[in-house]
């Protein structure tokens, strides 16, 4: 396998919400009020090699668009850090910083709200490749053009507003403002979720004919597991902040080894499965601002131990490029380890 | 026996100043006692207008002009407002997608239930109290004394749908209409609310429309089906043949459509185009400009029902898997 062009190192993203000035004078009288803290992302492992496609997989509220969006540079990382084609972000100078944005590009779910409601098709696409001298001004209207062409959207539409587009040819406008800056990583945040199903198909074709033609790398977020399933070539799962397992997609399906990841995938409805007794699992996904101690999971799971509840589980190489972080494949999760 | 809902040639229409949008064109469905129906379409299909229609709440400028609607024998269409809240919670209830806009914000979840079970029935305070805490506990929502008392911001987004199932079975309707229920909620809370309402339906004998876009639910939940394309069904039949044997071009392109089905990474059997605008449909059938299938006759002559065994009906000039229904 070649050198990955994306690394995560032990990223973690947190948000601080900080006291008011009542809390603050409360305090000086005694009070003892704290910060709050939602630990959004806490200690991410990841890395993406060239034309690869990873689904980042997870229910709301895991952290997986913070991740993403720490990837595409818009959050910095609270901790850990992010390195693009081996050179660390935070190493980087303003013209390398420049280069590795541009070439990190996102793609956002609600095509309505990313995209600016009063400008044109034509600037929407156009104007980030003329502003960073991709394009000079005279060619962008041959570029934009182009790039509709490429996504699949009638050129003769780019003098129109996005109010004037359908959900679909939306969500191709914004892949193509993401690709007119000649990028080389898409993240897709919930890109096709709210999508209807034939329309959905089209642009995961579109994301495939485009992963071909321009040899992109993806890192494709979503809570749909069948999405992900189709387009990935490795899934990561995450649960409140954490990975706690990751494969490549087939391996991932045939059989899950974490017991979040093996009820989340047990839980999917499909159209092979009729009339089915559904077999929940039990309790709602913590509070990130108040996570469970040890294992994240331990309340939900039907496996957990006395070990889960006090110590974190690392993650584990199962089998090849296949982890997870369970302490039932890390020596049981009975006896606390000494 | 009667079925608990039978519907009609059901037209509703929207009448705006952009020209009539024919939501529902001539729907026609029934369910029978203790039966889960699956009304399953994209969005604009008129899915969702044809459980307002039976519910009684479309508003001006739509309007039911044709049709019957049949609830336990009694005809719901042309019926006056007192008349529908007689009907309304007691006969049949629906349950919403977003419980946040359902449930009223400033009051509290005891407030609310209590009004909804002294509007049919005339008991005391303490008793309708009681009522609903039982509700409460029988979708599953813990320390259900604590929680009539919170308001609705205070309950996660599952724990709020269970708030709605619980209001909706507060009088036991023999029939309630589920409009995408699960949609807005993650899959192991949605494995949840679908586990409750398949045990507590089964307890009850209560039959469901369940209104959808997702296939994949529909297949684990319902017993039949009825795909829309257009404000019109295009396709019905016990759940098996339809998902297995698809009559209509539009149910077999949506079934290749879902990436589970695919072989990872290859592309999918996508429909082209999108769904035609409710206000101006084309002449034929409203399908046919997005069908590999159609012929001349598509285009000039909207299809009728053709009827087969086993309550199974397409409309369609050249279904498709013909053997399959012979057989």
């Amino acid at each position: 396998m070649s050198a990955p062009i994306l690394t995560l190192d032990g990223v973690s993203k947190r948000f601080t919400k900080p006291l008011d000035a009542a809390s603050k004078f409360a305090n000086w009288m005694g009070a003892g009020y704290t910060e709050q803290v939602v630990h959004a992302v806490d200690g991410v492992d990841l890395a993406v090699t060239q034309g690869e496609v990873v689904g980042l997989v997870g229910e709301s509220g895991c952290g997986k668009s913070t991740l993403g969006r720490v990837v595409a540079g818009i959050h910095p990382p609270s901790a850990g850090r992010v390195s693009w084609r081996g050179q660390f972000t935070d190493e980087m100078d303003a013209q390398q910083r420049r280069a590795a944005t541009l070439a990190i590009q996102m793609i956002f779910q609600d095509p309505m709200s990313s995209l600016n409601p009063r400008l044109r098709v034509t600037d929407i696409v156009g104007e980030a490749p003329v502003v960073h001298g991709l394009v000079d001004k005279a060619q962008q209207d041959a570029y934009v053009v182009e790039m509709l062409e490429r996504v699949g959207l009638d050129p003769s539409y780019r003098r129109r507003y996005p109010h004037q587009f359908s959900g679909g040819q939306r969500a191709r406008i914004g892949i193509a403002r993401a690709l007119a800056v000649k990028p080389q990583f898409l993240v897709c945040d919930e890109s096709v979720a709210a999508l209807d199903v034939s329309i959905q198909a089209q642009v995961l074709n579109l994301f495939m004919k485009l992963r071909d033609e321009l040899n992109l790398t993806y890192l494709f977020i979503s809570h749909d597991l069948s999405v992900v399933r189709h387009l990935s070539d490795r899934v990561v799962i995450m649960y409140l902040g954490r990975v706690v397992e990751a494969a490549p997609a087939a391996e991932l399906f045939k059989g899950p080894q974490h017991p979040y990841a093996q009820a989340l995938l047990a839980n999917v409805p499909s159209i092979a499965a009729r009339k089915k007794r559904f077999a929940p699992l039990k309790g709602e996904i913590p509070s990130p601002l108040h996570p469970p101690t040890g294992c994240h999971f331990h309340p939900r799971c039907p496996m957990a131990g006395p070990r889960c509840k006090a110590e974190r589980p690392v993650l584990k190489q199962i089998a090849p490029g296949h982890v997870a972080a369970c302490h039932l494949h890390d020596g049981g999760v009975g006896a606390l380890a000494a | 026996m009667a079925p608990v809902l039978e519907v009609a040639g059901l037209k509703t229409h929207f009448f705006t100043r952009a020209g009539t949008v024919k939501s529902v064109d001539g729907v026609s469905f029934h369910v029978n006692r203790g039966e889960v129906l699956g009304l399953v379409g994209e969005s604009g299909s008129g899915k969702s207008v044809t459980g307002f229609s039976v519910m009684g709440l479309i508003d001006p400028p739509g309007k039911i002009v044709e049709g019957s609607i049949k609830l336990n024998g009694k005809e719901l269409v042309g019926l006056d407002e007192e008349g529908f809240r007689k009907v309304r919670g007691r006969e049949v209830a629906m349950i919403f997608q977003d419980p946040m806009m359902t449930l009223n914000p400033v009051l509290r979840v005891d407030t609310q239930m209590i009004e909804a079970v002294t509007a049919h029935d005339k008991v005391s305070h303490k008793a309708a109290r009681e009522r609903s805490r039982d509700a409460l506990a029988k979708v599953g929502i813990p320390s259900p004394e604590e929680r009539l008392n919170a308001y609705p911001h205070q309950f996660s987004g599952g724990m709020r749908q269970r708030v709605a199932i619980a209001i909706a079975l507060l009088h036991r309707p023999p029939l309630i209409i589920c409009d995408e229920p699960t949609t807005a909620l993650d899959v192991t809370i949605q494995s949840q609310i679908l586990a409750e309402m398949q045990s507590l339906c089964a307890e009850t004998g209560t039959a469901l429309v369940w209104i959808t876009h997702d296939l994949g639910v529909v297949a684990g939940l319902t017993d039949r089906i009825a795909v829309m394309y257009a404000g019109r069904i295009v396709e019905t039949g016990a759940v098996d043949p339809v998902l297995d044997t698809p009559l209509h071009p539009y149910t077999s392109g949506l079934l290749g459509s879902l990436p589970a089905e695919g072989e990872p990474g290859a592309p999918l059997r996508q429909i082209r185009g999108s769904t035609p605008s409710l206000a101006k449909l084309p002449q034929g059938c409203a399908f046919a400009p997005r069908c590999d299938y159609a012929q001349a006759d598509c285009l000039a002559q909207a299809p009728a029902v053709t009827a087969f065994p086993g309550e199974r009906g397409v409309r369609c000039h050249h279904p498709l898997n013909l053997a399959g229904v012979a057989a």
